[in-house]
């Protein structure tokens, strides 16, 4: 429980530190995230490029910070609002089941029966070209935190559908509550642990597939820097290997995604 | 006794295999192996639309004449000369006598009627047989004698003789029909995703100086694979021996470790290019379309663009600029006299200055002040084109202009330029596998749907267009190659001055060929790597020099 509560100060603080180099990237680097310093594509890290520059010769220290901005902001908050969604209908159907279970059951296995892909380039074909990349980039998480829910949605139901028949629930009941105030006062706080474990789960998946989305032109534009389209060098992992600096945004993702596990006391330490 | 009556059969072969100089006989054993980036879709030559079945034909099919891929220069092949009628609609072809198929049907006139009424036949749908659709009314083919074949269109048909070089001859006896051939190598053995293996024609009628037949190698393997980087990794392993094509990344990884085996043939056929939308019926705003039909607003967007940048990074300085529709590596049709694209800023601003066009503070604005802004989109998951245009948009911020880039997947963009015309500009990549410039005509005809800038037009919308119009059809007309070549030459300077299309970069041609493979040449032209199969030969393998 100490070393798990140390983690949890040392994690706190190194997401406040990533979250402040990100939302101070202005003040940190004087470059811009989109100049291209043509003269020195894949340059290794020096004075003038502390992380080096990219293929095109851009500072990879100011991307990486303006990309930590975007990602950390837009990921969680797409985690979030899944999570919000998988934990309310989740709720509902686990404690009022019959005919209302069935529906949102059935709607979760739909959703996650569309190929997520396809519905996205559909949605990017339907949105104007004019688009700025930052209301894209907006719309792109937006779109991902509404149609996420479906697999969180049933890890969170089967805990709520056992809670259905618990003593805390039978007392609850007893003492007359409504479904409403079982719901909001009982159910949901009771998932906390799931939904917490399932938000933290979110986060990194939604970072990859803004990736994924950024290499089939859905996601953060050109030149709009984020963690998914610094990513996208590791398609060739040999040209990685020969400029080592150029995995820096890697274990910025790793560790963030490490410290987020750790923010949150352990389920010991709650008990 | 027993041992005795051995002795001769054991002797006979050594006796043979001794008197065969290894370049003499076949190369047993070691197999040429590469692969196909796909499955091959037919055997059939004439139904031939894919690559995989392409370079299947190129290495089984016989046919009448070749174009010889490192001269550019048509060769006799199956016909030994052919004569072209003034009127350009006849051809008579006069045929090598004494030639099999694969499996010994004899080669006559009579199969090169069977396979052009096949070809021409519209059950067929064979896409070869386009380059022979020039009018109304059928193909007739008279076969005077067995070695004199004379084939008549209905009209005049421009690079007439060329267009045979796509033909392969099938065996109008043969009961394996298209798989009776008259190429270097037959198909002996297909497993569907996984490989073809070809063996060598033993009928083969090319020899070479020496006498001896071609080809050397007895058999080549093409493995159907479609990762790239698999590709490569099994290169180097040296489980293949050649890669027709790489991209530039990988030749620069191939070139650190082994720079003879990485060939960089020079400037290829295929170029990148921009374009702006100046479709009328299209949804734009009148002020943009005002911009993107202004000749001197294009002429200033390609002199703000730095193509060398591009080039060297971009590519890694495997490309170059691109001067216009016709890579200098076509080496006839290439107009010599353009010049060369110049990335000069200031002189952008000075020719959208007397186009109306002012700076201010940072911005460039248009007569009516609306700054000047548009999207240019391009296929997500193509890397180069996505890193082109993030330069392109420094480039024009330079000169004020603010530039968007949206990739989009395949389909919706083809939708979007081709049929709803709702951009506003766009970067893709041309290929050219022929090098007559009559494939492009439904690029350069205002009434052409790849007319790319403004399809389908029913007049021409500009002077400029009316001329390349009538440019396009001379040349498409004249028998006369000279008269052909000037006119062409003429649609390339209106093409450089009116900058319809941007060009970008030429890329080069990058191959890589193991060095057990002897008297490879790769060329700009496809196949690039093996277009000289006949005469390839491999080094022996080590595991059979140990053994002997």
């Amino acid at each position: 429980v100490r070393v798990h509560k140390s983690l949890r100060i040392v994690s706190r603080v190194a997401l406040l530190v990533i979250f402040g180099l990100g939302l101070f990237a202005g003040l940190i680097t004087h470059y811009s995230y989109a100049f291209q310093f043509r003269q020195l594509p894949n340059a290794g890290p020096s004075n003038l490029h502390i992380l080096g520059t990219d293929q095109l010769g851009r500072d990879l220290l100011t991307r990486l910070l303006y990309g930590t901005r975007i990602s950390l902001l837009l990921a969680p908050a797409a985690a979030l609002l899944t999570t919000l969604v998988a934990a309310v209908l989740g709720g509902i159907a686990g404690l009022r089941g019959g005919w209302i279970e069935k529906v949102i059951l059935a709607s979760a296995d739909l959703a996650m029966s569309l190929p997520l892909l396809f519905v996205l380039i559909a949605l990017r074909a339907f949105l104007p070209l004019d688009l700025s990349p930052g209301v894209s980039v907006v719309v792109t998480f937006l779109t991902l935190g509404l149609l996420g829910w479906p697999s969180s949605l049933r890890v969170v139901w089967a805990v709520a559908r056992n809670l259905r028949g618990s003593d805390q629930i039978l007392l609850a009941r007893a003492l007359g509550y409504r479904s409403s105030q079982l719901l909001f006062r009982q159910i949901l706080p009771s998932l906390r642990p799931v939904s917490l474990a399932q938000f933290w789960i979110a986060i990194p998946l939604f970072i990859l597939t803004e990736a994924t989305l950024s290499m089939l032109g859905l996601g953060v534009m050109e030149p709009l820097p984020s963690w998914g389209n610094l990513l996208h060098g590791f398609e060739d992992f040999s040209a990685m290997a020969a400029n080592p600096w150029r995995m820096t945004p890697l274990f910025v993702l790793v560790f963030t995604v490490i410290c987020f596990q750790f923010i949150f006391p352990a389920s010991e330490e709650l008990a | 006794m027993k041992r005795i009556s051995y002795f001769p059969w054991l002797l006979l072969p050594l006796c043979i295999s001794a008197s065969l100089t290894p370049s003499a006989r076949a190369q047993e054993g070691r197999a040429l192996e590469f692969c196909l980036h796909g499955e091959p879709k037919t055997f059939n030559p004439i139904l031939v639309d894919d690559e995989a079945s392409e370079n299947i034909r190129y290495l089984t099919g016989g046919v009448l004449v070749r174009v010889n891929r490192q001269t550019q220069i048509m060769e006799p092949s199956l016909a030994e000369s052919w004569q072209l009628s003034r009127d350009g609609r006849k051809i008579t072809f006069h045929l090598r006598k004494g030639i099999y198929f694969s499996d010994g049907a004899p080669f006559s006139s009579e199969d090169v009627a069977y396979t052009m009424r096949l070809l021409m036949d519209p059950k067929t749908h064979s896409a070869t047989a386009d380059a022979f659709r020039s009018g109304e009314g059928t193909v007739d083919v008279q076969t005077p004698s067995a070695d004199t074949a004379v084939i008549t269109f209905p009209a005049r048909i421009v690079g007439l003789a060329q267009a045979f070089d796509q033909v392969a001859i099938l065996s109008a006896r043969s009961p394996k029909k298209e798989m009776s051939v008259l190429g270097p190598y037959y198909v002996s053995e297909y497993k569907a995703g996984s490989y073809v293996l070809l063996r060598r024609n033993p009928n083969y009628w090319k020899h070479d100086a020496d006498g001896h037949a071609l080809p050397y190698i007895e058999t080549v393997k093409l493995d159907i694979q479609r990762n790239r980087d698999v590709e490569l990794m099994r290169f180097r392993r040296g489980e293949l021996q050649l890669i027709n094509r790489l991209d530039t990344e990988q030749f620069d990884r191939l070139h650190k470790e082994d720079p003879a085996v990485a060939r960089n043939v020079g400037t290829g056929l295929d170029g990148e290019e921009m374009w702006f939308n100046q479709t009328s019926s299209s949804a734009l705003a009148d002020y943009k379309k005002a911009w993107f039909q202004n000749t001197g607003f294009r002429q200033a967007i390609s002199a703000a663009i730095n193509r060398a940048d591009l080039a060297q990074i971009v590519y890694n300085g495997y490309a170059t600029p691109a001067y216009g529709p016709v890579s200098p590596s076509n080496h006839f049709w290439f107009n010599t006299s353009l010049a060369a694209p110049q990335h000069d800023p200031q002189a952008a601003l000075q020719i959208l200055s007397r186009s109306g066009f002012r700076l201010e503070n940072g911005t460039l604005k248009d007569g009516t002040g609306h700054p000047v802004a548009f999207t240019v989109i391009t296929n997500s998951g193509n890397a180069a084109r996505e890193k082109m245009a993030a330069m392109i948009q420094q480039d024009l911020s330079q000169i004020g202009i603010s530039m968007k880039v949206v990739t989009l997947d395949f389909p919706a963009l083809i939708e979007r330029i081709t049929r709803t015309f709702d951009y506003e500009a766009c970067i893709l990549g041309l290929v050219n596998t022929d090098l007559d410039p009559n494939s492009q005509l439904t690029v350069w005809m205002s009434s052409g749907e790849n007319h790319q800038w403004n399809p389908n037009e029913k007049v021409p919308a500009t002077p400029w267009e009316a001329e390349i119009d009538a440019l396009m059809k001379e040349q498409a007309s004249n028998p006369d190659e000279k008269v052909r070549k000037a006119s062409f030459d003429r649609v390339q300077q209106i093409v450089a001055e009116q900058e319809p299309f941007i060009y970008l970069v030429n890329k080069n041609v990058l191959s890589a060929v193991s060095a057990d493979v002897l008297g490879a040449s790769p060329v700009a032209l496809s196949p690039q790597a093996f277009w000289n199969i006949e005469t390839l030969k491999l080094k022996p393998s080590r595991e059979l020099g140990a053994t002997k």
